[in-house]
């Protein structure tokens, strides 16, 4: 259970987990899964920096198979969440175990991950805030915030006038409602950042088809995680 | 629409409409939440059968003991135990302390359970729900209700007070769980609503002030035992309760005050591994012997 208040009977008889713990089982399981969409595929290598509460207890909560679990791609409620790190040994993915420290402004159960399949990596921030919930604050370079409670498209693409336009308009023609955007950049002219959170799926075409715009660089598309 | 957030509007349009208060937690959530009252229930099904497989896993197979290798085994010691035997604490309430340590042995070695409402308190409700289900026969619907109704009375102690060791410690998680399974377990013994609210709101006056206080910071000392004692807690209420025994403390003024208790306990209760349990000489050991062997 979160510290947000409850809406629904499913938040209090749910969910349905692996434990022993929400935020250090649960959570770190979603943390890994979101970095596995960030990446778009299954990450050959892996470094995962602990810090705080999960450098500390993440061993006995089994933060670390719970991480390697959701890179695999499994549920919060997979059995073989505790065999994760044997399984991914035999996928092929290296993975290799840090402790950090982000500062004093980081949630305690915070991590950060570096991931690499081929030519691709990208590296993410985030932390479980409780009851399984997490937040992503970095992807890349790029400071960020999501959750992962709505469908989310990450865009990275050249900072010039027009992009939230072209996008926006893009997604309206395919009736998806954003729920939230935000833009964000590292220096002016440079690259730019675009987070939104829509009601409904993106399909797998709308996402290759804002990738084909002249001035994107990337773009990732996260599925809203669901409960076993 | 919003989700209840009173125990005592809850019991009055129980009354009104005359019907068991998991009808109207079940009114309420299809409106909150858009979904047909079937879908619910089938929802409800799927988490009681996990719940039921969370239970039988501990009793049967061979858990193994958690990671930290502090606990596991006390389930199948009990359950040895109680064979052929006519326990002090009775048929049922030796039972739903059996389950729910069964329950937290399966989630501290890495188990598939349903968090009710953590993960830490996921014990008490299997333990309480199916014990009474086998001593008294009651049928599946009936247990359904319980689930229910305790889910709804998580949903008004999320509202008013918290949901997490963290936040108000463990009062909030086995305590918070206790009096879900209180109120349940009222009404799964036919009783009604305002006897389901006063069960609830003798089982958090009983476990105020519940600190949070796990060995090395892990879901395991004192928490796997501290589901039985939830359990137990929840039974002794509910008994109280349907012999007519009110609380002199109105329902919603005692979570009101749980979420007061939570709010001023030093930080060193909740969650933190800095007092309590935690902080005695062999906790802080065992911290210690774990940590050495986490970083080799």
């Amino acid at each position: 259970m979160s510290d947000a208040r409850p809406a629904s009977l499913f938040d209090i008889i749910g969910p349905v987990m692996v434990g022993p713990s929400s935020s250090h089982t649960a959570g770190a399981v979603r943390l890994g899964q979101i970095a596995r969409a960030i990446l778009g595929t299954q990450p050959d290598r892996v470094l995962i920096e602990l810090h705080g509460s999960f450098a500390l207890t993440g061993k006995g909560h089994g933060t670390d198979r719970a991480v390697v679990a959701g890179l695999l791609g499994f549920s919060t409620a997979d059995d073989r969440i505790r065999d994760s790190l044997a399984l991914a040994r035999q996928a092929g993915m290296e993975v290799r175990f840090a402790t950090c420290d982000l500062g004093p402004g980081a949630h305690p159960n915070a991590l950060r991950m570096t991931l690499e399949a081929g030519a691709t990596q990208c590296s993410m921030t985030g932390a479980s805030v409780g009851g399984g919930l997490v937040l992503i604050t970095t992807v890349d370079e790029y400071e960020v915030d999501f959750s992962g409670t709505y469908h989310t498209l990450l865009i990275v693409s050249q900072d010039r006038p027009g992009t939230i336009n072209a996008v926006t308009n893009w997604l309206a023609a395919h009736q998806i409602n954003v729920a939230f955007l935000s833009v964000g950049r590292k220096e002016r002219g440079g690259d730019s950042i675009m987070l939104i959170e829509t009601d409904d799926p993106v399909p797998a075409a709308v996402t290759e088809g804002l990738a084909t715009f002249p001035w994107v660089r990337w773009v990732r598309y996260i599925p809203r995680i669901t409960d076993a | 629409m919003k989700p209840l957030t009173s125990i005592a509007e809850w019991v009055e349009q129980a009354e009104a409409q005359n019907c068991g208060l998991h009808e109207v937690a079940l009114q309420v959530e299809a409106q909150v939440s858009g979904q047909s009252r079937e879908a619910i229930v089938a929802q409800f099904q799927q988490r009681l059968a996990i719940m039921r497989d969370s239970v039988s896993r501990g009793l049967a197979t061979r858990q193994g003991r958690s990671l930290s290798g502090m606990t596991g085994g006390d389930a199948q010691r009990l359950a040895a135990w109680l064979e052929g035997r006519a326990p002090a604490s009775g048929p049922i309430l030796s039972r739903a302390m059996l389950y729910a340590i069964a329950v937290g042995e399966v989630n501290a070695a890495m188990g598939c359970i349903v968090a009710a409402p953590t993960a830490g308190s996921s014990g008490v409700l299997p333990g309480v729900l199916f014990s009474l289900q086998e001593g008294l026969g009651l049928s599946e619907m009936t247990v359904l209700q319980g689930l229910i109704t305790a889910g709804a009375v998580g949903v008004v102690i999320g509202w008013r007070a918290m949901l997490s060791g963290a936040e108000g410690g463990c009062q909030a998680e086995v305590g918070a769980a206790a009096a879900m399974a209180a109120a349940a377990a009222v009404e799964l013994q036919g009783g009604s609503p305002r006897q389901s609210a006063h069960a609830l709101a003798i089982t958090l006056k009983n476990m105020l002030g519940l600190v949070c206080d796990p060995v090395a910071g892990l879901v395991e000392v004192p928490c796997i035992l501290r589901n039985a004692s939830g359990a137990a807690q929840a039974l002794l209420a509910a008994d109280l309760a349907l012999a007519g025994v009110e609380s002199v403390i109105p329902p919603d003024e005692a979570i009101d005050a749980m979420g007061q208790v939570g709010r001023l306990l030093d930080v060193r209760f909740k969650e933190t591994a800095q007092g309590g349990i935690a902080a005695s000489p062999t906790g802080r050991r065992l911290a210690a012997q774990l940590r050495s062997e986490w970083d080799e």
